[in-house]
């Protein structure tokens, strides 16, 4: 699939969407949004920016495989429940830094960089093997 | 913390030595054995606090909801048993970095060891059902993938299958007993039930948790007719047999038969189905060993023996048969991994490890012979070895139990194929004629005979000074039969009738080491043990199972994507349909207020739908169905679900343009091919469905909204979970579990959809594959 205004538009995509998923990831917690909606968003990017220029554009960008995206996630979110563990308490029992200026910091912030990891690498994963070998 | 950190750091390290141990640091192979090593001392520590008495135990909250706690506790039995698999582990690791030095797979196979270990450890320490279950199946997986350790060979793969079927279906049989047990005591922790004791036998559930716990150990203590995977598992590389496959894993099984014998020992069923089993194995393990030519699978029987052994001890109803059971525990993991120890080193440096092609070999190896000899009398049950201590206690348990002259007269006969199998594995190996080998061998590197050496060693030592081990055996045995049994090893007892029978056993032993070859010829020269076996049942079994798939596989599965959501779609229809309708749950709900300016969005969804029902192809039936979805999403966002309409927005978003990035690869029919009578179907189908669908809403609309969950959430969100977005604190922290598991199905689901998918799409061979980073 070989298009110019997908190609561009790709290209500003693709940070802008990396940008507003993450924004989407930090303010889940009080405000709508959160690490599924944002790793969503992120694959949508990576999706939209490599459609036009094939899978291994696709791999550059994300610089990591995608199983290994996905992997990752996975391990922050087993790691961010097992805090609850050594803090004797009961598997993903989320543990809270309290700042004074009420920022209240958690696990649960992990267990969510977690989520979006996994749905962004699961994402990538399967789209991939949809896109042109070499069209860079 | 201590039992927490001596089970948990084999898990934690394991995987890193995969990297660790790669080529630039293969040198540091040999140091690995230093985590058995450190382990055992840590062991080591606790032993005279277990031996004072103390049971050390740590439990850390797991599921309290359920009651399963991850508890671990140290008594006699877990004691002898921990001490074992680290102990004869430190010799494994040091041995095997040497046996398998030029394997390009050797830092995998350590990782894959250390899991093992771990998970051994974890099992004798536990001190919970679930707890114990969890680390008994991943001993399971470990021996699958140690025994398949060479995949590019069929009987590796076959092996490795078999093991795991069987070893993984006695653990679902445990499982269940467990639950039963748990269930019954009140509690899943093993010390709680234990200090219920025989009232618990006394329970109605007693049978059937006596039935399914023995069918799970049955299975992993390879009992007959279960056992046939342990001789088939000497296909793995010697260091696993002779860790996993002699001296350990397979001894869990009988660990945990020892375990519950305080609790059900009295029970006739108890004694029965043991009684049964371990007569049955001992019996056919010692004709089997006659069969074999490998020495591998001769000590493979030898051991299907022993564990058979074992088990008849655990059901003998005299105190005595606790001592000799874990003397004998002993005994044979020090004697049988010396000797496949042994094996290894010969079939390593002669290059065959058939017994018919292998002879005089002292005259090449003097100090392999001689460790083999040590270990061989002791096996042998000669004085002044301690087998010979294990064997006397053993014959005194069956006299003094004195049920009847069989259990007595197949001990004897299971005893002199022992002895026999000791002289081939030794005498005439090392001895006799030297015969010409594929290498000439030689005495191996130092790493390899270090283990076995003082492995044959401290059987010497212990058989001239038993008492160095009565302390740990009377505190296991004591563990084994509920109550103490104190007992003093001695290696000479005087002139008794178990001196008799030890005598006997020579003098049979020697009798069918010189029929060796005889013997070997007839019971070959008998097919229909191969034809009616179990391992051929196994096969039998696995065909069937095969056959049955494709039966099933051919009637399910058409292939065809639209029958398959045809039918779910009537299921689903029909199942809803007729409980709302039976059940009387259609209502008709108050529409005040509902013509308002939101009443715009239906019309755009019928809208879409519209142009889905009249899109020509793909391409505009995809964007009319995203069309729809937005429109649903916007229902969402006006009716105050914001984070649903956002996940809505995005799935659409991402939805369409996977979908659009599939019709440009795939070839699909760019014109609708059905006939106007499967239209027609379909048309019917989906209206139905929608039918059936808008009588659900309708109704859920009509019925009362239950506020109780949205107020717990509301009320507990900011105060324990920090967040105002009640959404997603309950995705990452009241319900982070569910999200877990559906984190976790996503990325197998993504990873199994590139298994398949990457089969499907032609590739330059010169392109790397999703799993490995462009580097």
């Amino acid at each position: 699939m070989n298009a110019l205004i997908l190609r561009v538009a790709g290209r500003f995509l693709l940070p802008m969407a990396l940008l507003f998923s993450l924004y989407l990831l930090w303010r889940g917690h009080n405000e709508p949004g959160g690490g599924f909606v944002g790793g969503l968003v992120a694959a949508a990017g990576f999706t939209v920016y490599a459609l036009p220029r094939g899978r291994a554009a696709l791999l550059a960008a994300l610089r990591w495989p995608p199983a290994a995206v996905a992997g990752t996630g996975l391990l922050l979110a087993l790691l961010a429940g097992g805090t609850g563990l050594l803090a004797q308490a009961p598997f993903l029992t989320h543990q809270w830094v309290l700042t004074e200026g009420g920022l209240a910091l958690g696990t649960a912030l992990i267990f969510d960089v977690g989520v979006y990891l996994a749905v962004l690498g699961a994402v990538t994963a399967f789209v991939s093997y949809y896109l042109d070998e070499e069209t860079a | 913390m201590l039992l927490t950190l001596i089970t948990f750091s084999s898990f934690a390290i394991g995987p890193w030595l995969v990297w660790l141990l790669r080529a630039p640091r293969r040198h540091l192979t040999p140091w690995v054995a230093l985590l058995p090593a450190v382990l055992f001392a840590g062991l080591a520590s606790q032993v005279p606090a277990v031996l004072g008495g103390q049971h050390p135990t740590e439990a850390w909250h797991w599921i309290p909801s359920l009651g399963v706690t991850l508890a671990l506790r140290l008594d006699g039995l877990s004691l002898l048993m921990a001490l074992l698999i680290t102990g004869i582990g430190s010799f494994i690791f040091l041995y095997a970095a040497r046996y398998l030095a030029d394997h390009p797979d050797q830092p995998r196979f350590f990782a894959r060891l250390s899991v093992f270990m771990g998970a051994m450890l974890g099992a004798v320490l536990a001190d919970d059902l679930i707890t114990l279950l969890v680390f008994w199946e991943l001993t399971s997986l470990a021996s699958f993938m140690l025994i398949g350790f060479k995949p590019e060979d069929p009987a590796s793969r076959r092996a490795a299958q078999q093991g795991l079927l069987i070893t993984v279906g006695g653990g679902l049989s445990l499982l269940a007993g467990a639950i039963v047990l748990g269930s019954a005591a009140g509690t899943f922790r093993v010390s709680e039930i234990l200090t219920q004791g025989p009232a618990l036998a006394a329970h109605a559930s007693a049978p059937w948790v006596i039935a399914l716990v023995a069918l799970g150990a049955f299975a992993k203590s390879a009992q007959v007719p279960l056992h046939a995977w342990l001789p088939n598992a000497m296909v793995a590389p010697t260091p696993v047999s002779a860790f996993l496959h002699s001296s350990t894993m397979v001894k869990l099984g009988v660990y945990l038969l020892a375990r519950l014998n305080p609790v059900y020992g009295d029970h006739a069923l108890w004694t029965s189905l043991l009684v049964t089993a371990g007569l049955a194995t001992m019996l056919t393990g010692a004709v089997l060993s006659l069969r074999q030519t490998d020495l591998k699978r001769v000590l493979a029987y030898s051991t299907v023996v022993s564990l058979g052994t074992l088990v008849l001890l655990l059901a003998l109803p005299h105190p005595l048969a606790a001592t000799a059971m874990a003397t004998f525990l002993i005994v044979h993991a020090l004697y049988k991994a010396c000797l496949f120890m042994v094996a290894g080193i010969v079939d390593h440096e002669a290059g065959t490890r058939d017994t018919t092609r292998l002879g005089g070999l002292a005259r090449r190896m003097p100090l392999t012979a001689a460790v083999a000899l040590l270990a061989g009398l002791s096996m042998a049950g000669l004085p002044p070895f301690v087998g010979f201590v294990a064997k006397e206690l053993v014959y005194e348990a069956h006299l003094e139990a004195a049920a009847s002259w069989l259990p007595v007269a197949i001990a004897i006969l299971a005893n002199g194929v022992m002895v026999a199998v000791a002289g081939v594995v030794t005498v005439r190996t090392f001895w006799g004629p030297l015969r010409p080998t594929p290498q000439t061998p030689h005495d191996p590197p130092a790493a390899m005979w270090l283990g076995p050496v003082l492995l044959a060693v401290a059987g010497l030592m212990l058989g001239v000074a038993p008492g160095l081990a009565g302390g740990l055996v009377n505190a296991a045995a004591e563990a084994v039969a509920g109550h103490a049994a104190p007992t003093s090893l001695a290696l000479w007892h005087g002139l008794t009738p178990m001196l008799a029978l030890s005598v006997l056993t020579l003098a049979l032993g020697a009798g069918i080491y010189q029929g060796w070859d005889r013997l070997h010829r007839v019971l070959k020269a008998r097919p229909a043990i191969d034809r009616h076996g179990p391992d051929a049942a196994y096969d039998h079994l696995m065909r069937g199972l095969q056959r049955l798939a494709t039966w099933q596989t051919g009637v399910i599965q058409s292939g065809s994507l639209r029958r398959y959501i045809g039918a779910t779609l009537v299921v689903i229809g029909l199942a809803v349909g007729t409980t709302l309708w039976a059940r009387g749950g259609l209502a008709w709900p108050t529409l005040d207020g509902a013509l308002s300016l939101h009443a715009l969005l239906p019309a755009l969804l019928l809208l879409a739908t519209a142009a889905l029902l009249r899109a020509p192809n793909f391409m505009p039936g995809i964007v009319a169905a995203g069309m729809a979805g937005f429109g649903l999403a916007l229902v969402f966002l006006f009716h105050g679900a914001p984070d649903l309409a956002f996940t809505q927005f995005s799935v659409e978003a991402v939805a369409i343009v996977v979908l659009l990035a599939i019709v440009g690869r795939m070839p699909f029919a760019t014109t609708d091919a059905r006939s106007p009578g499967q239209r027609r179907t379909d048309a019917l189908i989906a209206a139905g469905f929608g039918a059936v669908a808008t009588g659900v809403l309708l109704s859920v609309l009509a019925s009362p909204f239950d506020q109780r969950l949205s107020d717990f959430f509301r009320a507990a969100s900011v105060p324990e979970a920090h967040g105002r977005n009640l959404v997603n604190v309950i995705i990452v922290d009241f319900r982070a579990l569910d999200t877990l598991g559906e984190i976790t199905v996503l990325a197998l689901a993504a990873l199994a959809a590139a298994a398949v998918l990457a089969g499907t799409r032609p590739r330059p061979a010169s392109s790397s594959p999703v799993e490995e980073p462009p580097r």
